[in-house]
């Protein structure tokens, strides 16, 4: 049976917790790392628990960083989780070195001394004037980086994460970061909406159906 | 602004939830399963299971259980018991785990720590402290292992600088002279800890009332967790957030 999401193999990272938030909404997801089923699948989930350069290493090994970058300039629907979502960005204090792939401009930073690094918890999320598949909630976060200021694509993604269709959703810690960012069926998440309760599961469920994808259809969407 | 979180802790030795006094007289408190979804929907902001079964044939069931508690709730689930080695912990990671806590093995082999944030990330390790009072000091505690049989003359604060600057991601602290006597956290331990490390505390440890928890949070804690209180059937999670968030503490309700 082809399952509907495929979730990206980058390393380990908790992918238990997204299969079965899924499985929940009736929709089977699994870990893959074949770059021809990641193109094709209806819907694909980067994730990342870990490093910005192990998350990088991973996804260059795989040879996935075309194969992700064409599905969002695709308008494939895709969702970045967390360092998934991190290494849509240039670079990261983390990982010096390391270039990521890119497709939001800007620098991943460390949270500022002064607050608990990690942050680990449920942190309140505001959502702005456009309208998306985000609402405002509590969503759980396990992050030490995290990007402020504005969501600005870069040039060659601009026809797709047009600025004024993106919906950003933000959230404080020390400083005011950069929660959430979606635009059609592109959901990038610096929370783990899989851990985020039923609040996440619903902002899982408005990402399917932005997806094309119907729980409880499990071969095709 | 993040908010302070209520964690319930499930003992869980050979599939079934038990609670004791330091970890004496256990008895049955419920299927771990079914404990773990009520606490999620109270609004439990997380979740603790700790393996406490004596056998080898418990790694199994640890993992089982593991596995069938992720199926059933969507919050995040830090589990502990018998964790030795890295492969120990991507085993429970792989299960559903969000995080693994290590205790005693840690304290015999600090490398441990750091093996497991290498691999698994900061994020996935959590170090949990046994801290006992020093005889005739107020201001001094030492690390206790193996279930609190064994005292190891090391500094509980000291262990926790250590724990972060090897990588652990959050400590887990319990009061040894508290645990189960229902008369509050030790919130000058709880105090002291806080202000040496920078990651994130959890306080465990003796809460028998909200109360408690309020002045777990105002010692800097980041994060509370108890037992009984629950399984007891004494407080909800919910009831006990009203009463935090009437006392100004921020909550996720």
């Amino acid at each position: 049976m082809e399952t509907t999401v495929a979730i990206v193999r980058t390393g380990v990272a908790n992918t238990a917790s997204i299969i079965a938030c899924f499985a929940r909404l009736g929709v089977e997801a699994a870990v893959c790392d074949d770059a021809v089923r990641i193109a094709q699948a209806p819907a694909v989930v980067l994730p990342g628990v870990g490093t910005f350069g192990a998350a990088m290493a991973a996804i260059k090994e795989a040879q996935l960083d075309q194969v992700l970058e064409e599905r969002i300039i695709r308008g494939a629907p895709l969702m970045a989780i967390c360092a998934g979502y991190q290494v849509l960005f240039e670079s990261s204090e983390e990982s010096p070195r390391c270039a990521g792939l890119g497709v939001f401009q800007g620098l991943v930073r460390r949270f500022p001394s002064g607050v608990r690094v990690p942050q680990f918890g449920w942190n309140r999320l505001t959502t702005g004037q456009t309208p998306g598949v985000l609402t405002g909630g509590y969503a759980y976060f396990a992050n030490s980086y995290a990007v402020t200021g504005d969501a600005v694509p870069s040039a060659r993604f601009g026809e797709v994460l047009r600025p004024e269709s993106l919906q950003t959703a933000t959230a404080t810690h020390g400083v005011p970061f950069i929660g959430a960012i979606s635009c059609g069926s592109f959901l990038g998440c610096q929370f783990h909406p899989e851990l985020s309760g039923p609040w996440g599961q619903r902002l899982l469920s408005r990402w399917l159906s932005s997806a094309g994808c119907t729980a409880g259809e499990s071969s095709t969407c | 602004m993040l908010t302070k979180r209520i964690i319930p802790c499930l003992d869980v030795r050979d599939g079934r939830v038990v609670k004791g006094v330091r970890f004496q007289g256990l008895r049955d408190a419920g299927s771990p399963v079914e404990l773990a979804a009520a606490y999620e929907a109270q609004g439990a902001d997380e979740l603790v299971f700790l393996d406490i079964s004596a056998t080898t044939e418990g790694r199994d069931t640890h993992r089982n259980t593991v596995a069938a508690i992720r199926s059933a709730i969507g919050v995040p689930m830090t589990t502990g018991g018998g964790i030795r080695t890295a492969a120990d912990a991507e085993r429970l990671l792989e299960a559903g785990a969000d995080k693994v806590s290590v205790n005693t093995a840690a304290v015999e082999r600090p490398e441990l720590i750091a093996e497991i944030a290498g691999r698994f990330g900061s994020q996935c390790a959590v170090l949990a402290i046994d801290a006992a009072g020093c005889p005739g000091r107020t201001d001094a505690w030492e690390v206790v292992v193996r279930s609190g049989k064994e005292r190891t003359g090391r500094s509980a604060v000291e262990w926790a600088i250590e724990a972060e600057r090897r990588g652990a991601g959050e400590i887990l602290l319990t009061s040894w002279d508290r645990d189960g006597t229902r008369s509050g956290y030790d919130c000058a331990l709880l105090e002291a800890l806080c202000k040496a490390v920078h990651i994130p505390v959890i306080a465990s440890g003796g809460a028998s009332s909200p109360e408690h928890m309020v002045e777990a949070f105002q010692a800097g804690a980041d994060a509370v967790l108890a037992a009984s209180i629950f399984h007891d059937g004494e407080w909800t999670v919910g009831g006990i957030k009203d009463v935090l968030a009437k006392a100004g503490v921020e909550v996720r309700r």
